[in-house]
């Protein structure tokens, strides 16, 4: 981890994007008091992280695996409710989590999905004031990840504070008030879901432009990052016409090029490891 | 947000008896370690405690049929607590003590858990083996040894459970089982469990006497068997225990530590 410094209020829906090997799960291990880290100290709500979760203000939805095959979905339900000095009843919180027809059925047979279900009920068990997801919808076909979103949400009205990582962009997009996207262990951008859109939904403006005066280039309207390359600038606007114009007419820039940048193709600029600056 | 961030932790690290019927349940669930830990003991019983041969020899205040069933019974109950012990490396690797380490219960009332299931398990072993060994009315003893030999048994047992526990958090899953079914096999031979130690020669009983089920075997049968006391059985126990808690101690704090 390089430095990632994120305060988050409460009651927000965080999106944690980045692709793999990026330090998502890193960042949750922290949290979670799974790991320390090497430098510095994590706090949650003022509490070092394993009190905080002893106290029941942090759960987690962790990745695959972490179940035992022979217990039924109620009985695993029910064993984590009594690991905890308060609970919300075990049959509300399979209700919540749409898991109740399940509950007789052995964790074995229960598809990954299911599976998944069956960790969020567990997480919402103590009414967690943060409550974290960690890849939440992996492996999950399309109808699976609906499924489950669904159940999220029905649950996020009470103004619970939710962290998720991900590396769907729509999931982050469709289910998100803020999208934090990291990179090797950085922040590289944070906003909300539609910041972030309308950064994906930019143009890059390209040129070759000797010299270092690019903070007239930042001073324009619609600018969302500029980057140099020896003699080569990019820019990453919203207002590409207009960046082209400013180029042409009051600078002495030439092999101007101009492109479009897809969603997806956002998201691997701002992810990717050489393009970025800090 | 009406949730209040001052909330209370639980007392003794998240363990209660409610853990440890859910766990008990699930285990008893289970044909294989029923299996093994109850039907094959009683079925040694049946084949070797009521052989015509030699079973109504004279053991003891007792009969040979009754040194038999203290016998299987201790086989018994050590599978029991050893496998219960073992457990943990199969939760382990499925991830689940992870899961649980997410949640307010602390890796020190995970493992009383264990141990504690490992004894119902044990429990269970040791009263099918006697119910059976009554049933059929070949075993002869008085009625106190029956009970002091089924209760020394049981908590005796416990040794086993942190020798479960050390080679759990020693090994990976794959190989577990298999180690300890063979490794109490041997020390089922070197605590007299399956063939008199009287019957073999003076080096190998020798060798037998370092094992870790030989004090405790001689201490079960002593009720039955009456005659000298010999304080290298509570020796060999009390090292054999420590051996177990101390390797089970250093594997548990490599495993939970959090780096």
């Amino acid at each position: 981890m390089a430095g990632i410094d994120l305060a988050i209020p409460a009651g927000e829906v965080v999106a944690y994007l980045g692709p793999n090997g990026a330090g998502k799960t890193t960042t949750i291990d922290m949290i979670l008091g799974l790991s320390v880290p090497s430098a510095g100290t994590v706090q949650v709500f003022g509490l070092e992280p394993r009190q905080a979760v002893r106290r029941g203000l942090v759960s987690a939805v962790m990745q695959n695996g972490g179940l035992l095959r022979d217990f039924t979905v109620g009985e695993t339900v029910e064993l984590a409710s009594h690991l905890y000095v308060w609970t919300r009843p075990v049959a509300q919180v399979l209700e919540r989590a749409g898991i109740v027809a399940l509950a007789d059925r052995r964790v074995g047979k229960c598809s990954g999905g299911e599976q998944q279900r069956l960790r969020f009920a567990m997480a919402l068990l103590p009414d967690p004031a943060l409550l974290i997801l960690d890849e939440p919808t992996q492996g999950m076909d399309v109808e699976g990840r609906r499924d489950f979103w669904n159940a999220i949400r029905r649950d996020a009205a009470t103004g619970r504070t939710i962290l998720f990582a991900t590396h769907y962009l729509e999931e982050a997009d469709a289910y998100a008030d803020r999208v934090v996207v990291i990179r090797k262990g950085e922040v590289v951008a944070d906003g909300t879901a539609a910041e972030i859109k309308a950064l994906a939904s930019g143009r890059t403006v390209r040129a070759t432009l000797p010299g270092d005066d690019d903070n007239a280039l930042r001073a324009l309207p619609g600018t969302l990052e500029v980057e140099r390359r020896g003699d080569s600038v990019i820019v990453r606007t919203t207002d590409s016409d207009a960046m082209a114009r400013y180029l042409l007419t009051r600078t002495d820039a030439r092999d101007l090029e101009v492109a479009a940048v897809g969603l997806e193709e956002a998201f691997l600029t701002l992810t990717a490891d050489e393009v970025l600056g800090p | 947000m009406t949730t209040t961030l001052d909330r209370p932790t639980p007392a003794l690290g998240g363990f209660s008896p409610k853990l440890v019927r859910l766990e008990s349940r699930r285990v008893l669930r289970n044909r294989r370690t029923l299996i093994f830990t109850v039907i094959v003991p009683t079925v040694f019983f049946l084949i070797f405690g009521l052989n015509g041969a030699y079973a109504n020899f004279r053991y003891g205040s007792g009969n040979v049929s009754a040194e038999v069933l203290i016998s299987m019974a201790l086989y018994g109950a050590v599978l029991a607590t050893t496998s219960g012990g073992a457990a943990v490396s199969l939760e382990r690797a499925a991830g689940w003590t992870r899961t649980l380490r997410v949640t307010p219960l602390t890796s020190a009332a995970y493992v009383a858990v264990k141990m504690i299931t490992s004894l119902v398990l044990g429990a269970l072993a040791v009263a099918v083996v006697y119910v059976v060994g009554a049933l059929t009315g070949e075993p002869r003893m008085a009625l106190w040894v029956w009970f002091v030999a089924a209760i020394a048994t049981w908590l005796g047992s416990l040794v086993f459970s942190a020798f479960g526990l050390f080679i759990g958090y020693l090994l990976p899953s794959e190989n577990v089982m298999q180690l300890i079914g063979f490794a109490l096999m041997l020390f089922s031979f070197g605590g007299g469990l399956f063939i008199p130690l009287s019957q073999f020669s003076p080096v190998l009983r020798t060798m037998a006497e370092l094992t870790p089920l030989w004090g405790l075997s001689q201490l079960v049968h002593y009720p039955l068997g009456g005659g000298a006391f010999r304080v290298a059985w509570v020796a060999n126990v009390a090292v054999w225990l420590a051996v177990f808690s101390l390797g089970a101690a250093w594997r548990f704090a490599r495993a939970t530590e959090r780096t």
